[in-house]
């Protein structure tokens, strides 16, 4: 079984004060993975998981949330919103000095932070404004931004999440608009770059780049549902969510 | 170029779809000749444009064989890279063996969306090309990237061609592919990353090239009618990034251009044999 843990160097740069966490662990238990190279990183962090339990799974969702929409803007606001997180996230790592200033990993992270916020403001400017959600407000403070592997593997996760969320949402696109489904194409391919570069990161010279966890025996990497992603993902999103038209858009296309 | 060499080994292996590549070939030649159209300011104006996803391999099924030379291709390469003694530096195998392991999977996958038995259309290699290749580890790399590079931009752009034809078919093999092409983007970056590269393309931080074509017009500031190197020239947007110099670079970095079928062929090409 791979080693995960190969890369740890000690922290240099400020300390920050600890972030009262009640559920950055039960992030890692409510990836659902069940192989074994999951497995093996759910070892790796046994220890600190049975002393918490979540406060809720995923998104806050509420029938007067904010509505992805019709058609396909429901799916360009959800690449939107998850984009809008990722960009958060990256920013929080950044201000919040996980990484010693001008090391190799903050620049990576200052890297994907920039890639994020353009894509980000890509979709602001490519969803009309009277068919876009607002900015959503976050919610990071579970996670550990003193910890550097925590925050690798969040990072890892959000990107696997991002990517899986593509390729599932990307064929409920309509014909008409096919356009869109390139674009997505254009963005789903450097978020994979992402997922791949910080695996490279945990685990150097091994096959984390593209897991056993996040590719299955066909080569076919995953693609999650709506409800798979905000479960995943709506952990960090404050603004409560109302996805029913985005749920209704899923079902009527399987 | 040996793109219709290529499709004539492919009907030779099956020649029940003589016809059907007739009309893929069809297709394929006359829409990988069209201009790209004005684009539209962004999305709100495109909704009546009428179908036109350009540089299709074909229908669904042309898509699957067009994507399973490829396969082979990568499959092949990396498999004569893992049997070649001395190749593989220590510790690098793990690597190869896991972006191998997938490609083999996507070959085994594909044949089994066509029916077909294991390598029945498979191709014939022009070997001197192929051990050129192989010729040490860096040059290893170096292909293995524009192979991975390659892959992507294939399936990225096969992707509106398959959503477009709304078939049955079509939409299992665009829940395919896309899957695909995310785990084609995580190799890519694996060997970039190998090599010590942005993982990301863009113009002058690719490494070696092999053949320039691979990341021909890569370099995109625009995006769905939305001039985005102009939109992060602007002093106030500019600086919501940690890079702000480096604006340009970062908004071409951050989307992956596709290819046509006739350009990813005219690419992997010099790899197999001349049609007979």
């Amino acid at each position: 079984m791979e080693e995960l843990t190969s890369t740890s160097t000690p922290k240099k740069g400020p300390s920050v004060p600890a972030i009262p966490s009640v559920e950055r662990r039960m992030f890692l238990r409510a990836l659902g993975l069940t192989t074994v190279s999951a497995a093996a990183f759910l070892t790796a962090c046994q220890n600190s998981m049975n002393d918490v339990a979540p406060k809720y799974s995923g998104a806050r969702l509420s029938a007067d949330g904010v509505s992805f929409g019709e058609g396909d803007f429901a799916i360009l606001n959800y690449a939107y919103a998850l984009e809008q997180l990722e960009t958060a996230f990256y920013m929080a790592v950044i201000e919040k000095k996980t990484f010693a200033a001008g090391s190799k990993e903050e620049m990576i992270f200052k890297d994907i932070h920039d890639h994020e916020l353009i894509h980000r403001e890509f979709f602001k400017l490519a969803i009309p404004a009277d068919k876009r959600i607002g900015d959503l407000e976050f919610d990071v403070s579970s996670i550990d931004f003193t910890n550097r592997r925590e925050v690798l593997n969040t990072a890892r996760v959000l990107e696997d999440t991002g990517v899986a969320a593509y390729n599932g949402a990307g064929p409920l696109i309509s014909k008409a608009n096919s356009i869109y489904l390139t674009i997505a194409g254009k963005i789903v391919s450097v978020e994979a770059r992402h997922a791949s570069l910080i695996s490279s990161i945990l685990q150097p010279g091994g096959g984390l780049f593209a897991g056993d966890y996040v590719v299955d025996n066909n080569g076919l990497e995953k693609a999650l549902t709506v409800s798979e992603v905000l479960g995943r993902a709506g952990r960090y999103i404050k603004t409560a969510i109302n996805p029913a038209s985005l749920l209704a858009l899923e079902s009527s296309k399987s | 170029m040996n793109l219709l060499g290529i499709f004539s080994q492919i009907e030779k292996a099956d020649p029940e779809i003589g016809e059907k590549m007739d009309y893929s070939r069809r297709k394929m030649l006359k829409t990988t000749s069209v201009a790209a159209a004005a684009t539209p300011m962004f999305f709100a104006a495109m909704v009546n444009k009428a179908f036109a996803a350009e540089g299709c391999a074909g229908d669904a099924i042309a898509i699957v064989k067009y994507a399973l030379t490829l396969e082979y291709l990568e499959r092949d390469f990396y498999r004569a890279g893992q049997f070649k003694a001395g190749l593989l530096p220590a510790g690098t195998r793990p690597y190869v063996v896991q972006i191998a392991k997938h490609e083999a999977q996507h070959v085994d996958l594909l044949e089994g969306v066509l029916g077909i038995k294991p390598n029945a259309m498979q191709p014939k290699y022009n070997m001197a090309t192929l051990n050129a290749a192989l010729a040490d580890y860096p040059t290893f790399l170096t292909y293995a990237q524009a192979l991975e590079d390659t892959g992507v931009r294939a399936y990225k752009g096969q992707a509106a061609c398959l959503l477009e034809e709304d078939t049955a078919t079509s939409r299992t093999v665009l829940a395919v592919a896309l899957r695909i092409h995310s785990v084609e983007a995580r190799h890519a970056a694996a060997v970039r990353y190998m090599r010590d590269l942005r993982v990301w393309p863009s113009g002058g931080q690719n490494g070696t090239e092999p053949d320039p074509k691979v990341y021909m017009d890569e370099d995109q500031g625009t995006q769905g009618g939305a001039n985005l190197v102009d939109f992060f020239n602007m002093q106030e947007n500019k600086m919501k990034l940690y890079s702000p110099d480096m604006s340009t670079r970062s908004v071409y970095e951050s989307f992956d251009e596709a290819l046509t079928a006739e350009q990813v062929l005219a690419i992997a090409g010099p790899f197999f044999a001349a049609p007979m």
